[in-house]
């Protein structure tokens, strides 16, 4: 008996039942499709998250006062003392290995235009946090190093607000009052839409950093700043420059640790990616498992459909079957329906993964790899929950078997 | 060819075995279950069957007429005593051999038909060939001659519940002689039919016997069905009562 023809019997005798077939291998579609889909998911945030921070810049580095422990960004933070200003014009005049450096300080605000107004957040930067942050101007101008140098009442827009104070008006030139200082309107940001944490990007308003600093905080020490190394490559070289030379001028002593940190957006990212990864796994043996359910359904039904076929297996030992011909035959059915399942399940979930990425705004991320290792898993199951029923037809005795009623 | 090459053949010669029989039981019983339950099908029989003979088995029910057809066609094995097909030991070979024994030697029809159910007539019919190794297209058209041959012509891909009785006999007759064999064995094939068509079945048996020299050993229960055979053999209790040699019924013209 050659492979085609076992293949074609087989696919025949599941035709036969067609319903049943289908909701044999119905275990075996779900597992699969979950398999794919949450992997696609799992693909889809880690793309999205490193898409993120390669478009922020894999080069970035944070600095922020306090010692550099975990805590760096809570109560650190409160009790070290902020960098001055002259420390910013430091790592820009000394530090070669940093493209730009730049300061950036929030406060949650009211922004008020005339009768309306809008809760925002007021950020203070020096020009170069636009290069940095890769922010250019829709309208009018980015706010440029006279406005720093003079502490000019100036402020630009993002979108969001942009629309929620002027609607469809020109807003260039009105003053726009933010606590107690009136700031002139200059120019609009040009949008960037919801971040991977769903957060409104441009839901946000600029200042000059000196401004934000004398007339608003009362103070001249930046509490963050932002760094960009010439390049990815010399990313570790720009840290330890500043390390060396922040230590320097913010005295610490050899010994010492470290009053202030430097951090990595690398570090985020490898972060972030490892969490992804515990959670596909996760929901991957989730999936599993219910592959392991669909294949003891596979099973329950061959080891019925073998004596429900007893009278058949009968007459086929009778006209010259060996009991590795009827093995044969049995094992290719379950794993024909575990594979047609695992087909259906891979198409299912490649469809169900598309729309859930389209759902939940991650890239459509599909790993060819976690495809095949999901459908070779279905065939396997297939042989696996296969063999005990196909055993058990061929060790069946012709005459018994064809006085079977 | 193909047979004298077939495997786990160890031939067992018999000093002094005269012409060569071609099935011989020596001795052989059958006997079933254990203890209280233990049945004993078959006795001590000695038969020798030749080429070309129609036996006809008779014997009331429980006599091992059944056991005896099951033996021979290999779909079974003697409890003790031997079997010898052309003076090879049955006993001593191994189920796949016997399986090729039951798929190239033998074709079985039974009371009941037994066809795969769902399944059309041309492929039960070529059942017996898939396991022979035969290629798809060469199967379609050996079936295709087997059914024109018990007159089914035409009929090839009617299913089983599309058919009466005597057609579904017929396919199975098909089924039988798809693949050549030299002893049709038959277990009461009228037993589910009708007078007029239980002859139709035996003229075409009868047919196959006398003009194409096929070795037929046939079960039945009824007198005027063993009038086509050659030879009557009468089972009782396990044991052969008689055997005699009776002149068949001859043929009738075709119709």
């Amino acid at each position: 008996m050659n492979n085609l023809t076992t293949l074609s019997l087989a696919a025949s005798a599941l035709f036969r039942n067609t319903l049943r077939s289908l909701l044999t291998t119905l275990g075996v579609v779900i597992g699969v499709a979950a398999v794919v889909i949450m992997h696609a998911m799992g693909q889809g945030a880690t793309d999205l998250v490193t898409g993120e921070i390669q478009n922020l810049g894999s080069n970035m580095l944070v600095i922020i006062p306090g010692g550099d422990s975990r805590q760096a960004f809570g109560s650190g933070l409160l009790s070290a003392q902020l960098f001055r200003r002259t420390d910013l014009d430091a790592i820009r005049r000394e530090c070669d290995a940093v493209r730009y450096v730049s300061a950036s300080n929030s406060l949650a605000v009211r922004a008020v235009m005339g009768e309306k107004n809008r809760a925002t957040t007021l950020f203070g930067t020096t020009p170069e946090h636009y290069a940095t942050r890769d922010w250019h101007a829709a309208l009018g101008r980015l706010l440029n190093e006279e406005d720093e140098q003079q502490a000019a009442k100036v402020c630009m827009l993002g979108e969001t607000v942009r629309r929620d104070l002027f609607g469809a008006g020109n807003p260039l030139g009105s003053e726009l009052r933010v606590q107690h200082v009136n700031c002139r309107i200059v120019g609009v940001l040009k949008a960037k839409g919801v971040s991977t944490f769903g957060t409104d990007q441009d839901d946000l308003v600029f200042m000059p950093s000196t401004t934000f600093q004398r007339r608003l905080l009362g103070t001249d020490r930046l509490g963050m700043m932002m760094v960009s190394a010439v390049s990815e490559a010399r990313t570790d070289e720009a840290r330890t420059q500043i390390m060396s030379l922040l230590r320097q001028r913010r005295h610490v002593r050899p010994g010492d640790d470290d009053d202030f940190a430097v951090r990595d957006l690398r570090e985020v990212q490898a972060l972030l990616s490892k969490v992804t990864g515990v959670l596909t796994s996760l929901l991957a043996g989730v999936a599993a498992v219910s592959l392991v359910v669909g294949g003891i359904g596979i099973m329950n039904i061959m080891l019925v459909s073998v004596t429900e076929r007893t009278r058949e297996i009968g007459i086929r030992l009778a006209v010259g079957a060996r009991p590795r011909d009827i093995l044969k035959q049995f094992l290719v059915e379950s794993v024909l329906l575990s594979s047609v399942g695992g087909l259906l399940g891979l198409g299912i979930g490649l469809l169900g993964a598309y729309f859930v990425s389209r759902g939940m705004h991650i890239p459509y991320s599909i790993s060819p790899r976690a495809c095949a290792l999901a459908f070779g898993f279905a065939a396997l199951v297939g042989v696996v929950f296969g063999v005990v029923p196909a055993r058990k037809a061929s060790k069946l005795h012709p005459i018994a078997a064809l006085r079977y009623e | 060819m193909k047979r004298a090459s077939d495997p786990g053949a160890a031939v067992t010669v018999q000093a002094g075995a005269r012409s060569a029989a071609l099935l011989r039981l020596s001795n052989v019983t059958k006997t079933y279950g254990e203890g209280a339950a233990r049945v004993e099908a078959l006795r001590g029989i000695d038969l020798e069957i030749h080429k070309g003979e129609f036996v006809v088995i008779m014997g009331s029910s429980g006599s091992g007429k059944s056991t005896a057809m099951n033996v021979l066609g290999c779909l079974d094995v003697p409890s003790s005593g031997h079997y010898f097909i052309e003076d090879v030991a049955v006993e001593e070979l191994q189920a796949d051999v016997l399986a090729r024994l039951r798929n190239i030697r033998f074709g079985f029809v039974f009371q009941g038909f037994n066809l795969l159910p769902r399944t059309s007539a041309l492929d039960n019919a070529q059942l017996p060939l898939i396991y022979a190794g035969v290629p798809a297209r060469v199967r379609a058209a050996r079936a295709k001659r087997a059914l024109a041959v018990v007159g089914l012509a035409g009929r090839e891909s009617a299913m089983p519940n599309q058919l009466s009785g005597g057609q579904q006999q017929r396919v199975a007759i098909a089924r039988a002689l798809v693949n050549e064999p030299e002893v049709l064995l038959a277990d009461e094939p009228t037993g589910n039919l009708d007078t007029k068509t239980s002859h139709e079945i035996m003229g075409t048996l009868a047919h196959l016997n006398q003009e194409l020299g096929l070795t037929i050993v046939m079960v039945t229960h009824e007198p005027d069905v063993a009038r086509y055979g050659s030879r009557i053999i009468t089972f009782r209790d396990g044991r052969i009562e008689s055997d005699r040699a009776q002149a068949p019924m001859p043929l009738q013209s075709a119709s």
